[in-house]
Order: structure tokens, then C-alpha cells, then sequence
């Protein structure tokens, strides 16, 4: 009989630590860490959303007004500079790669932002029935980057706030030690914002 | 002695209840959301609000599609996109697993208007033609302060665009589970949780008598999902015909920003 009430008791406390040990923390850094890199490829999808519409828009552009050659080139090449840098979700931890990539995508954000400027000059394309669904869904695209940006921010102080405060802090040094803090999108202002469009 | 695995479980659930619990925080103070029609900022008749949450009532019942129209007082210092965003997220509209929610938000004090479409209409609605219902349908009322007129030709513009898509617009009804399948997978599944926290604990605490008796350790993984509140509110709210208190909530949906934004 006694072995029945010890192996009892002994169960019951196999079901407390195990229900300790799903609910408190082994399991929430692989799950944020995951759900950091999900984040991260939302971002680049978005972006790379952007970077797809791009050449229909130069096409439309330079039918209404191929003079401004200038500002239609430096887009283009913002965008072949900007598709080339990639980062993968294990790069993340590296802020360097981050910011590459940042940059790269800031300066074509700004070559957009001057080519839209200019398109104001030109009343047939503004018309332009073509350009103005392009507009449209350029600015939900940049919309969607916004979003994709901010979830991924968001993820990433999550994951990293559970990397150094108690109890997930216990996991970290026992178990994922080998886990280590993700960049963050370190905005600088302005070059955040995206191209405005009037109307 | 006798009872103190007894506390040691009482505390474990003790802590166990409490780390679940997830706090979810808003950078805005959003309005509940009463109904289909939430109108704060009291701008539309009691007839049209009628009118329009008959159709959304409507436009749920066929396609499950959850429309949802908002007035609201103030964006908080927001801009319009962040602040849709946001109320669709915490209003979770549409279904869980399709994310088929759409919400048309309207800020009189800043004379600005968004179609927020969640993810999974992202492809009917695109942006481009929610721009065009906000430019052509919603924004010449408004300016001309009509805003139940502009409000309902704008609802009629998304229906008749969600209408057109023919694939999804027969309502799949959901095949109910009877009740003992669902009796029998909550027994498995606690059986099966059972099994996995005795061999995890032999891993944790591999000096013991068990070991010897189980002879080799088998690793389980862990179950990266399924024991939060996400995954089982798929079945609740999406469809509120059926109720049982005739509320009106969010299904669980969810969006990134699809849509389009106008001023007047």
C-alpha cells in the first residue's frame, strides 16, 4: 500500500513540475525566437512586395514623362541595390547586416519618394488610370511595411526581454545558451517615412 | 510530509496559471465593440445604422465575411493607418483561420477614412479597389457632409466587391463534431499529455527509479501550440448568427495593413 501512495504522490508531483516547466519557460524562448524569424520574413516579403511593383511604375512613368530620366535611373538602381541585400533569419543577431539592409532600403524609399514628387508635374499621368492603382497600392504596400516593421520590433523585444528577466532567464542559461539578443529596426527619422502621395 | 507533494502541484499549477496569462497592451484607448455598426462619433442616422448593419448582418450570414463600420472621436494622435490597424487587431475581425475581416473606419475630427482588410481578403479587396471605393464612393459625400450616404455607398462598394469573388461566397458550413469524437480527443490528448510529462521527467531527473524500469528514454518534443487561448477561439464569435447570447464579437482575425486610406 505504500508504495501505491508514494508512487501517487510522486506522479502528482511529476504532473506539477511538468506543468511548471511547459508553463514557465522551456518552451517560450524556441516559440519567440520562432515567431521573431516569422516576423522577420513578413518584412522582407513586404519589401520585397515593394520592389515588384517598381518596375511597372517606372514603366508607366516613362510614358508620360521620359525626360526625368535622372530620377527614373536613380530608382531603378535603388532597387537592384536594394534587392540584392538579403538577410537571413540567422543573420539576425548581427545589427551590421541589419543595417545594410536598412540602408539600402531607405535609399530607394527615397528615390521613390522624388520620383512621385516629380510624376506631380505631369497632369495626363496623374490620370493616368494605370498609375493611379499603381499609386495605390504602393502606399498599401508601404503601409504593409510599416505593420510588418512594427510586428517585428515588437517580436524582438519580446524574445529579448525573455532572454534576461526571470523566469525564462533560467532557460536561457541552461538550455539556449547559444541564443542571443536579435537586432532591432533602428529607424532613423525621415528616411521611416514613406514617399508621401497627393492627390 | 503526507501532503506536500500536494503543495508542490497546488504551486506548480499556481505558477503555471500565472505565467499563461498573456497581458496584451494598446497604445490606444479603443472603443468596445457593440455591434456592426460601432458609431462613436454619432455622425450616422438611426435609420442608416439600421440599414447598414442589416446589410453586414447579411454579408456575414452568406459569406462570413466579417464587415465591421466605425466611426470614431478621435485617433489619439495616431494617423489613420496605425489606428486601423490596431482596432482590427483588437477587435480581432473575421475568422481566426481565414482572417476574412474587413473594417471601415471613419474619423470625422480628422476627415480621414480607411478600409483595413485583413489578411485573408487581401487578394478580393485589394488595395486599389478599396482606394477607388473610398475616392469615388465615400470621399465626394463625406465632402459634402453625408456621411450616412457616403457610409452606405461605400459599404455597398466593399459587399459588391466581396460578392463578386464566387469561389468563397457559398458559405462553407463548418462539419460539427459530434460529441464523443470530441469527448474522445480530450482523453487522448490528456492521456497523451500524461505520457509526455513522465518522459520528460525522466529526462529532467535521469537519477531515479524509473529510469530502470523504463529502460530507454524516448525524447517528446514539446508542443510548440495548442495549449493557449489562440488556436481554440477559431470555432467562437466568427459566426454570431447562431449565439447564444445574440453579442456580436471578433472572430480571431487578424491584418497587415492591406487596404487604403483617404482625406477629404
Amino acid at each position: 500500500m505504500k508504495t501505491i501512495a508514494t508512487r501517487i504522490r510522486a506522479v502528482l508531483a511529476v504532473i506539477g513540475i511538468g506543468l511548471t516547466l511547459s508553463a514557465c519557460g522551456y518552451n517560450t524562448i524556441p516559440t519567440l525566437q520562432e515567431q521573431a524569424k516569422a516576423r522577420w520574413s513578413d518584412v522582407q516579403n513586404q519589401y520585397q512586395r515593394r520592389a515588384d511593383l517598381i518596375p511597372n511604375l517606372v514603366a508607366t512613368v516613362q510614358g508620360y514623362a521620359a525626360q526625368e530620366k535622372s530620377v527614373l535611373t536613380a530608382v531603378v538602381e535603388a532597387r537592384a541595390k536594394a534587392t540584392q541585400v538579403k538577410v537571413s533569419v540567422d543573420d539576425l543577431t548581427d545589427p551590421a547586416k541589419l543595417k545594410a539592409f536598412q540602408d539600402a532600403q531607405n535609399q530607394l524609399s527615397g528615390a521613390l519618394g522624388r520620383l512621385l514628387a516629380v510624376t506631380e508635374n505631369y497632369p495626363d499621368l496623374k490620370s493616368n488610370a494605370n498609375f493611379l492603382a499603381l499609386q495605390s497600392q504602393l502606399e498599401g504596400t508601404e503601409n504593409r511595411i510599416a505593420v510588418a516593421r512594427r510586428d517585428y520590433i515588437e517580436a524582438v523585444r519580446v524574445y529579448n526581454t525573455s532572454l534576461r528577466t526571470f523566469p525564462t532567464v533560467i532557460w536561457a542559461k541552461l538550455f539556449f545558451t547559444d541564443a542571443k539578443p536579435m537586432a532591432e529596426f533602428t529607424a532613423n527619422e525621415g528616411a521611416e517615412k514613406p514617399p508621401v502621395v497627393k492627390f | 510530509m503526507g501532503d506536500a507533494p500536494l503543495r508542490t502541484t497546488g504551486a506548480a499549477i499556481a505558477i503555471a496559471v500565472f505565467c499563461t496569462l498573456a497581458t496584451f497592451a494598446f497604445a490606444f484607448d479603443f472603443p468596445a465593440l457593440t455591434g456592426r455598426v460601432v458609431d462613436q462619433a454619432n455622425i450616422m442616422t438611426p435609420q442608416s445604422r439600421a440599414d447598414v448593419e442589416t446589410k453586414l448582418k447579411d454579408l456575414e450570414d452568406k459569406s462570413s465575411i466579417q464587415l465591421v463600420v466605425a466611426t470614431v472621436k478621435s485617433l489619439q494622435g495616431g494617423d489613420i493607418e496605425t489606428f486601423a490597424n490596431e482596432l482590427f487587431r483588437f477587435w480581432k475581425l473575421g475568422e481566426a483561420k481565414k482572417n476574412n475581416g474587413v473594417l471601415f473606419l471613419v474619423a470625422p475630427a480628422e476627415h480621414k477614412v480607411r478600409i483595413e482588410v485583413g489578411y485573408g481578403l487581401e487578394g478580393t479587396l485589394t488595395d486599389a479597389l478599396s482606394s477607388v471605393i473610398i475616392q469615388s464612393a465615400v470621399l465626394p459625400r463625406f465632402k459634402a457632409n453625408d456621411f450616412s450616404g457616403g457610409i452606405e455607398r461605400g459599404v455597398d462598394g466593399i459587399i459588391s466587391v466581396l460578392s463578386g469573388d464566387t469561389a468563397d461566397w457559398q458559405r462553407k458550413i463548418a462539419v460539427r463534431q459530434d460529441d464523443s469524437s470530441a469527448f474522445y480527443t480530450v482523453f487522448l490528448a490528456i492521456v497523451f499529455f500524461c505520457v509526455f510529462i513522465f518522459v520528460f521527467s525522466f529526462m529532467v531527473r535521469p537519477s531515479g527509479r524509473y529510469v530502470s524500469r523504463n529502460g530507454r528514454t524516448v525524447f517528446v518534443p514539446f508542443p510548440t501550440s495548442g495549449w493557449d487561448g489562440g488556436s481554440s477561439s477559431s470555432g467562437w464569435g466568427g459566426s454570431s448568427g447562431g449565439g447564444f447570447d445574440g453579442g456580436f464579437s471578433g472572430g480571431g482575425g487578424s491584418s497587415g495593413g492591406g487596404g487604403a486610406s483617404g482625406s477629404w
